[in-house]
Formats: C-alpha cells, structure tokens, sequence
C-alpha cells in the first residue's frame, strides 16, 4: 500500500468507506454522465441505507455528483450547494439483490437530457467499484487511468479500440468487454498503464458505432 | 517498492547507512517514479491539514447522532487545571486525541492514519510536540516512520476494523505513533521496531464494536488508548526494554488473531459494546429503527 494511503487520504470524516468512498462515487457518476447533473435519484442499499444518515453518506454523494473531492470542506452543506447549482436531488432506500453492503444506485440526467444509471460500492479504506452502468455489469475502480466505451455491439469494435490506443504507445493493463446479450450495446472497460492524450480519446470517439466514450484520469498528484 | 518486513527496513538502513525515515522515503521516490521534494510536500500537506483539523476543533459543534463533540474540551480544561494524573504532556495528548476524533466524527476534514476512526492518535503526540519546539523536518521524518511502519503492517496483516477489528485500526495507528515517538526522541532504528512490537502486543484482539455503526462511540475515546500505548510503548523502548517477540511475528500475531475474530466484532456493530442494552437502545434512537 502507498505510503499515502497510510496516512492519508486527507479526507472530511467520519469514515473512508462511508463518506470518502461516497465522494467518489459521486464523482465517478458525474464524471461518467460527463456534465453537471440536473437530476439525481440516489438509492442506498445495506450500511449505506442504514447508517448512511450518521456518516453524512448522503451528503457525500451528493458533492461528488457536485464534483467535490473527498477532502472538500464543502461536503457537509453539499445539498445547499445542490440547490444552488441547480441540482434536484431525490434520496431513497432500496434493497438490491447480491450487492455489496455499501452500495448506491444513482439515475441522473444533464439538462439536455441524457440519463445515465450506475450502480458502484465503497470496498473500504476510500476505495471504490463500479458494478454496473445502464444496467450493464461491469467492473472498474478508476483508480489506473481507465477507458469505459459504450459501443454497439458489432465485430471489429475491439480491434479498432486496440489499435488506436497501440498507435499512441499506450500500453493496456486489463480489458473487459461487458454486454447483456447478443448485439445489443456494450461496454468496453479498458485500464492502461499509461494516461491518455485527449485527442486520442476524441479519436475514438469518432468511430463508427462507438456510442459513448468516458474517460477517468487518474487523480492528480 | 512496498516493505514487506520491519526486518527488511531494518538491514536496508544497517547496508545503506541511513536512517529508518530514510529508507520510507527513498521507497516512496522508487515505488511511485516521485522526486523526495515532491514526496515531502505531500508529507508536509498531511501535516497541515492534521494542524488545521486541530485548530477547527469546537466543541460546540456535535456529531450528527448528538453522541460525541465536547470531550476534547473537557479534556483541555481538566489538564490545564493542573489536576490531570499523567501530567502536562499526556494531558494535552489526550486533548489532542479526543479533539481530532470529535472532528473526524461532525464531518471535518482530517487525515486518515491508517484509517478516519484512527485519526486522533499520531497527530495527537506531534502536535504538542512541534508545541515544544520540535521542527517540522522532524515531524515529517517522524510521520515517514509512521508511514513505513503502517506500510509493513497493512502488507503482512491488515489496517481495517472491518477486516481484522480495532487492533488493526487503533493498534496500527498505536505502533505507527510510538515509533514516531522513538525517531523524535533520538531513539535507534532498533528501537523504533521495539517499540512498535510492543504497543502492537499491548493493543492485541481489541475488537470494533462500533455503536450503530458510527465512528462515535467507542472510537473517539479508542484514539486516547491509542496515543497512550504509543506513549508508553516508545518510552519502554527508549529505556532499552526489547520485545521478546520480534515486531513482525507479532504483526502475523495480529493478523491471526484478526482472522480468527468472530464477524460480529469487525465493525458490524453486532458485538461489543454496541450489543449492550444501551448500545442498541442508542442505535435504535439514531437510526430511528426498532431492533
Ligand atoms: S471501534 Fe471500529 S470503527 Fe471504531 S475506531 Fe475501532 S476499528 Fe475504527
């Protein structure tokens, strides 16, 4: 483990998982919608639903949906900030099936529209997975600089994808390819070793078929 | 390069000829490609950000459960009264410890070491000692100790509550601070490992047992447990009292230990005291559930 993770992360308490780690899932959304959300319906499941109130997991959520970082002194008036950025926000309970207790299902959509639903749990210590997005089982963490494209399901997707990262030396550490069934939309999830030029991320962008393209940097030193 | 062993960093610091913060610090420049002066600003901000926690402490300011918020200042008083049975210096460690916890617990921004519940202990031994004139250079080679040795313990066992209860979160944070406490007062590499054997066996099958699950109760007054072992553990080994046990046997202890814990004391909140008639009478008023 980094040295800074044992001390550190520099964080608004109380707990990594609970509010740390709901920051960045809050981020994670945002960064995934690639927008401000205009709407979020938040949906806590397990611990997050039932102790989530004392460890301000909501709020938490909340400012990374806001783009708040997890040391953001803000995080505590996070729903006023909502508020006045124009963010409607609706907190429920649900119970999911075969989820991690810490878990959250959040639906938001921008102001022209776009809606994107992801489901992702806090593992502990400020760490984080995303387990689905648009109902698509995937995995990721974003902690390596990752590539999550949503593409039309079709041959030649992969290799395209491979080949543009190739072109720029950028060297992948793990690819997962996820998809509901047969020829219907996918997701590729794609983690590299190295971090990615945006022209790079355009230029894949603007391939045939690929529908949606998010890239997650690694945090800034 | 992670340390895998307090015996690794022991020989790397005999071969090389350097001290114990060193060899944490020349790993980090090597593991994450960094450069020491980049490295030792990010020390330097941790630092900081454990001053500015300390400072925004108020104690009129109250956890969201009402549980915790003005026992820091209960402290303070009582140990600047004079009455305190530790003297001075405990006393005000003691003030350190509660106050950081309190904050950590009404969503200040803190650093976790190793983990948010933690918080209070390393900070709460440095901040009166930089108070006594001790530099910010040695405060962060001491926070470099610190970090190696919560490196090694989090490699060999495990720094979570969840996963091995508070004597891996409150424990760590206790080994991590009494070697700090050993390098600070001119103690041998030797030492510092000592002394981080001995608060480890000192903090050894303590359980998490968080009442309704919140960083509250009992682990705001954990972090004052905490701080004194680190106290007294460093000062058994500046006196030159050795640990039987060697310091990574009894990292393995403790993940043994951790492993064989019964699910119900790692931070489920279903054991301990938050099983009590008064701990789950408290769980049911803050999360407004009927057990
Ligand atoms: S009791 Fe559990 S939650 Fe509280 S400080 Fe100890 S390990 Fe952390």
């Amino acid at each position: 483990m980094n040295i800074f993770d044992i001390i550190g992360p520099i964080m608004v308490g109380p707990s990594s998982s609970h509010t740390a780690g709901a920051v960045k899932i809050g981020q994670m959304v945002r960064a995934l919608l690639d927008a401000q959300p205009k709407q979020a319906e938040i949906w806590l499941h397990g611990s997050f639903a039932e102790t989530g109130k004392g460890h301000g997991t909501e709020l938490a959520l909340v400012a990374g949906l806001l783009g708040m970082g997890p040391d953001d002194m803000r995080i505590p008036h996070s729903m006023k900030h909502a508020e006045e950025a124009g963010m409607e926000v609706v907190i429920d309970r649900m119970n999911i099936a075969d989820a991690h207790p810490n878990t959250a299902l959040i639906r938001v959509c921008d102001k022209d529209g776009d809606e994107l639903e992801v489901q992702a749990c806090s593992i502990g210590g400020g760490r984080i997975q995303v387990n689905k997005i648009d109902g698509l089982r995937v995995n990721c963490s974003g902690e390596v600089p990752t590539l999550i494209i949503r593409n039309s399901d079709r041959p030649g997707m992969v290799a395209e994808v491979t080949a543009a990262l190739a072109r720029h030396n950028i060297n992948i550490a793990q690819m997962m390819l996820f998809r509901n069934k047969k020829g219907e939309d996918a997701v590729m999830v794609v983690e590299t070793d190295q971090k990615i030029p945006s022209q790079e991320i355009a230029a894949i962008h603007d391939q045939d078929g690929i529908l949606r393209v998010t890239y997650i940097g690694q945090e800034d030193e | 390069m992670s340390w895998e062993s307090l015996n690794e960093i022991e020989i790397y610091c005999k071969e090389n000829g350097c001290e114990f913060w060193q060899a944490i610090l020349t790993g980090d420049v090597r593991e994450n490609e960094t450069t020491e002066e980049a490295s030792r600003k990010k020390m330097a901000a941790a630092w900081e950000a454990m001053l500015s926690a300390s400072e925004d402490y108020n104690p009129e300011n109250f956890s969201a459960s009402g549980l915790v918020g003005d026992d820091g200042e209960k402290m303070r008083a009582h140990a600047e009264s004079g009455r305190g049975l530790l003297g001075g210096f405990a006393g005000e460690v003691m003030t350190e410890a509660l106050k950081m916890g309190e904050c950590n617990a009404c969503m200040k921004r803190i650093v976790a070491a190793p983990t948010a519940g933690a918080c209070g202990v390393l900070p709460s031994v440095l901040i009166p000692l930089s108070r006594r004139g001790v530099s910010e250079g040695d405060i962060l080679n001491a926070m470099y100790v610190a970090a190696g040795i919560g490196q090694v313990i989090a490699e060999r066992a495990y720094i979570a509550g969840a996963s091995g209860g508070c004597q891996a979160e409150i424990g760590t944070a206790a080994a991590m601070t009494a070697g700090a406490l050993v390098y600070i007062k001119g103690g041998s590499t030797d030492m510092i490992v000592n002394s981080v054997a001995m608060a480890l066996k000192n903090m050894m099958g303590l359980v998490c047992d968080p009442v309704a699950g919140l960083v509250e109760v009992p682990c705001v007054k954990r972090n004052v447990a905490g701080a004194m072992t680190a106290l007294s553990s460093a000062d058994m080994a500046l006196a030159g009292i050795t640990s039987r046990i060697p310091a990574d046997e009894v990292i393995d202890a403790m993940k043994e230990v951790g492993d064989k814990m019964h699910p119900d004391f790692k931070e489920t909140a279903r054991g301990g005291v938050a099983n009590t008639k008064t701990g789950i009478r408290l769980k049911e008023e803050i999360l407004g559930v009927k057990m």
